[in-house]
């Protein structure tokens, strides 16, 4: 048992640093998805479960879908950008 | 003599409004060159430009390389202060006393009474629920007004401003779905969340999983006393249902159970019976009247007292605000 809460430690810690390092926005909101699913894991191992409930809810399902919302945003934002001057902006 | 008049007036009148001629003796200042100061003379230095001083060198410099070093200082900077914050981190986790040991200063007799007469006294068999909804009911009151706040504020700011006219979308959506297909009005469908009939398989998942995700929900929220969840999970649920209904069958589908209206009157009215039966609870307790609220067996359905209802009204709360940012958010209003 302790090996696998070692496994998921280290997957949180990866997954944690590389939604930092990750130059994509969509892989990184889809990477903190998946620590929010490690993190449910964790909760449940550390016998609280309605934090497990919780966290996959909240922080797998919606904060992911806000984010998704946001960077559609940014997406037409970009794109309203580029037609009224013809530009590209970083 | 009355036409005079009447033309001065006229003059007068336009002056005044500065659409017409000027009035013949009106003197245009010329503009003048400003007044050199008496104290200084001018300084010659740009009649020998190749002499330039060490601050004007400097200034030239920083204007074609200042951008790139104030990029390489900055990156230096940040991690500097990553590290600095990492270790003051690393310092304050090596003093924590250790995870779990009894000695810790969270285990006191708080702790020991919750465990020991947790369901004695409040009836509920999942002691997490107890302690948040009555031993701590205040907090979970403060939380649910903060996500009500949020919602309301986040609606004032966004919802007025692009407020889209109902009638045009309804007619839109009628026109998709009677299979006339507008080449316009497709290119400008992504923006106004409707879609087409072709997304069969966001569709049929959607029509599968959402009664088992509402079930779920509900699940979660009405035995919040008794098995692991509540209110808040319970809520976080039912919304992810709301936006799925919402990604898979347009906006408009969810208007029909769950307009602006239905959110501002559910939440608000499930916020002040939070209120109220909370309040008479702790006006109660607090001087020591039996509140006549019976706690009923433990493990039963319809125990715990003041638990249920109030589990299904932080349900209903959460649900509704987290399910309102989503559509504001993507589509402008609820």
């Amino acid at each position: 048992m302790i090996i696998i809460e070692y496994m998921l430690l280290t997957f949180l810690i990866v997954c944690a640093l590389s939604v930092s390092i990750s130059k994509n926005l969509l892989n990184s909101v889809i990477i903190f998805m998946s620590y929010s699913l490690i993190m449910a894991v964790i909760w449940v191992l550390l016998r609280s479960p309605d934090l497990a409930i919780t966290e996959a809810a909240v922080g797998a399902g919606v904060t992911s879908v806000l984010f998704f919302i946001a960077l559609r945003r940014l997406a037409q934002m970009r794109e309203h950008f580029r037609k009224e001057t013809n530009q590209e902006i970083e | 003599m009355n036409d005079e008049i009447k033309i001065i007036w006229l003059k007068f009148f336009n002056w005044v409004m500065g659409n017409g001629p000027r009035p013949e003796n009106e003197i245009i200042p010329p503009e003048l060159p400003p007044d050199l100061p008496f104290t200084r003379t001018p300084d010659k230095k740009h009649s020998r430009f190749h002499e330039i001083t060490i601050s004007e060198r400097l200034i030239q410099w920083l204007s074609l390389h200042g951008l790139h070093v104030f990029a390489n200082f900055y990156n230096i900077l940040s991690i500097i202060v990553c590290l600095l914050i990492i270790a003051l981190m690393l310092m304050t986790v090596a003093d924590l006393p250790p995870f779990g040991d009894f000695h810790n200063p969270a285990n006191n007799e708080v702790v020991e009474r919750y465990i020991k007469a947790g369901a004695r006294e409040t009836g509920a068999e999942n002691i997490v629920a107890g302690m948040i909804l009555d031993y701590r009911a205040f907090d979970t009151f403060g939380e649910s007004a903060v996500l009500f706040t949020g919602a309301i504020t986040v609606l004032m700011i966004l919802g007025t401003s692009v407020k889209k006219d109902k009638s045009e979308l309804k007619r839109l959506h009628l026109k998709t779905h009677s299979g006339f297909e507008d080449r316009n009005f497709l290119a400008f469908a992504p923006s106004l969340h409707i879609y087409r009939d072709d997304d069969a398989i966001l569709r049929g998942v959607a029509s599968l999983s959402i009664p088992v995700i509402i079930i779920m929900g509900c699940v979660v929220i009405i035995s919040g006393h008794l098995t692991p969840g509540g209110g808040f999970s319970g809520g976080a649920i039912l919304s992810t249902a709301l936006i799925l209904c919402a990604n898979a069958y347009g906006f408009i589908k969810v208007h029909e159970f769950f307009s602006e209206r239905t959110f501002i009157v559910s939440s608000s009215s499930a916020l002040s019976i939070y209120a109220l039966a909370k309040g008479y609870s702790f006006l109660t307790g607090a001087n020591h009247i039996n509140s006549g609220i019976p706690i009923g067996t433990i493990g039963d359905i319809f125990s715990a007292g003041l638990i249920l209802p109030l589990n299904i009204c932080v349900g209903i709360v959460v649900a509704g605000t987290l399910y309102g940012f989503y559509a504001l958010f993507s589509e402008g209003e609820i």
